[in-house]
């Protein structure tokens, strides 16, 4: 069941610039991404996590290297069928909003692709009952919230059926509420469908739900494994200018403060879990 | 004042006319604006006033709201009314009032141009007010069809209107942002003198102008990771629905252009 879905063999890319050479965006990158995976790259600003979400759906191409979807290497010529199987979600809820209504920005990608009007009419309330939006069908963009517009972002990738969703900070801009209905959905959608997920953040908390986090810095890839052990390298992180999660952060606060935690924590729950044990045990 | 003016605003409902294909809506209005000018007296003007409010009761558009929704409208039809009063030097003198002379053919003239001026903005209100901008485009971009032939770029124009459209709001609510952030610095708008307002101007509409600019950067990377490649191949979600209805619509266009031209003088 485990086949290789996107592949990065030694990718490296250099923007073009005027005034002299710069480093690369990308340098020497390679990685994997299996079918069915949660991956999260994680980065500083400027690390070029935008720029590998570039290369992945051909807006860009690699000066070095190759890049691979669904078995095919990225090209002109595979482009279109690539980017028709592969779903993107950006960071800017409003400039990513094409249609004059929800239904109208979900219905845009099949459009696009000649999708037949009865075809569409069912995989439009297919995708919004996904991030379960059917309700809002017919509002403007301007009367959702920041969470509710990148639902129909999502709805509009999924509409696609695509093998592959990518989301590039998709929740930076949103408020915590917002930010938590994504992720939900992000969460649902994976238990009910397997999809494949790339989530791009600089949010830890975020990453710490991924399988495998792949961490970039200065346009290499830094390190990558799974979330447990990417975290366990803490100093290195912050380091890097990453925030460690709250409650990893807590429980080496509260290890240095002489209160004896067994575990590392990466969510809320577990800390607070093991709090309750060592209460009662006190 | 912005609140209430009702020119070229959507007023959601549930009408006949709310329910018409955009399309004969606007094939309508033009036709409409042609035959205006078949009617020549008091007669053909009696009909077309008749007319205008048949179709704003069906639209079921209360005739108050859309009094009180064209005033600065009014203002204009009343000053059009009175320079041909005044200045319509024909027929038999009605009366006079110091240099001021009313003859019988500027009043007439007066009253004619006024229902022509109303019922044409009655009109073309009610298709504003019963079709959504987004469905005007649709119906635009149909009729228009015929003119890809001649390399006219349809599709293009449409997808450009929508557009603009749906990103009015936004750019609303960010000139809101731009205006209070200036004004947290000092900018001062409201008052002075003129040059100095237009000056204050300028700062708001640069970082406007810089935010719409990557707003249009962003979209163009969203549609085409989307696969949006031009119209061609492309299917249409929102289906175009001609109807009995609009044909009769029409048909009753066609029975309105006979009955001006069996009174006209
Ligand atoms: N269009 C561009 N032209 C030139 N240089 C660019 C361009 N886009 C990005 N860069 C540069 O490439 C590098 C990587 O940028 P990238 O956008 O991939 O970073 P990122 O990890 O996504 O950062 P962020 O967290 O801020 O989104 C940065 O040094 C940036 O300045
Ligand atoms: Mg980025």
């Amino acid at each position: 069941m485990n086949s290789e879905i996107l592949s990065f063999e030694n990718v490296t890319f250099t923007y073009n610039a005027e005034d002299g050479p710069v480093r690369p965006a990308v340098a020497d990158v390679s990685f994997s991404i299996q079918q069915g995976e949660w991956i999260a790259l994680v980065g500083h600003n400027g690390s070029g996590k935008s720029t590998i979400a570039k290369l992945m759906n051909g807006l860009l191409f690699p000066n070095k290297g190759k890049v691979k979807v669904f078995g095919q290497e990225m090209s002109e010529e595979t482009l279109w069928d690539i980017r028709s199987d592969l779903g993107m979600v950006f960071q800017n809820p409003d400039n990513q909003f094409v249609g004059a209504t929800v239904q109208d920005d979900v219905a845009f990608a099949l459009e696009n692709n000649g999708v037949p009007h009865a075809v569409m009419v069912e995989r439009v309330h297919e995708a919004l009952s996904q991030v379960k939006m059917e309700d809002y069908k017919d509002h403007e963009p301007h009367h959702l919230s920041g969470g509710q517009k990148q639902r129909v972002a999502i709805a509009g990738a999924l509409a696609m059926r695509p093998k592959l969703l990518i989301l590039d900070e998709a929740t930076s801009m949103l408020d915590p509420q917002g930010r938590m209905e994504v992720i939900e959905t992000i969460r649902r959608l994976r238990e009910s469908t397997g999809l494949t997920v790339i989530s791009i953040t600089h949010d830890l908390e975020e990453a710490a739900l991924a399988e495998r986090i792949i961490v970039m810095n200065l346009g290499q890839k830094n390190m990558e494994g799974t979330p447990a052990a990417v975290f366990s390298q803490g100093s290195k992180l912050t380091d890097m200018g990453l925030d460690l999660p709250f409650a990893m952060r807590m429980t080496h606060l509260l290890q240095e403060a002489g209160v004896g935690l067994q575990e590392e924590h990466m969510t809320e729950d577990k800390l607070v879990d093991e709090l309750w044990k060592y209460y009662s045990k006190a | 004042m912005m609140e209430k003016m009702i020119f070229g605003r959507f007023i959601p409902g549930d009408s006949v006319v709310h329910r018409m294909d955009p399309r004969a809506k606007i094939l309508f209005v033009f036709l409409f604006i042609a035959i205006v000018f078949v009617a020549n007296n008091a007669w053909g003007y009696a009909i077309l006033l008749g007319f205008t409010l048949l179709v704003v009761f069906l639209s079921k558009i209360r005739l108050y709201f859309l009094i009180n929704g064209l005033k600065p409208v009014f203002i204009l039809l009343i000053f059009t009314f009175f320079l041909h009063l005044f200045f319509t030097r024909e027929g038999d003198l009605l009366f006079s009032f110091g240099f001021i002379e009313v003859y019988e053919e500027g009043l007439r003239q007066g009253i004619f141009i006024s229902i022509r001026f109303l019922v044409l903005v009655f009109i073309t209100s009610v298709l504003t007010l019963t079709t959504s901008p987004i469905s005007i485009t649709d119906g635009i971009e149909v009729l228009l069809g015929p003119f890809k032939k001649i390399k006219l770029p349809v599709h293009e124009l449409a997808l450009m209107m929508s557009i603009s459209l749906r990103f009015i709001p936004t750019l609303m609510d960010e000139t809101g942002k731009i205006l209070k952030a200036q004004m947290a610095r000092g900018s001062d708008i409201g008052s002075g003198p003129m040059k100095e307002r237009v000056k204050a101007v300028v700062p708001l509409l640069i970082p406007l102008f810089v935010s719409a600019f990557k707003r249009a950067e962003d979209l163009a990377t969203a549609m085409e990771v989307r696969g949006y490649r031009g119209g061609e191949g492309r299917t249409r979600y929102r289906q175009l629905n001609w109807q009995l209805a609009d044909t009769l619509s029409l048909v009753l266009l066609a029975g309105l252009t006979a009955a001006l031209w069996y009174f006209r003088a």
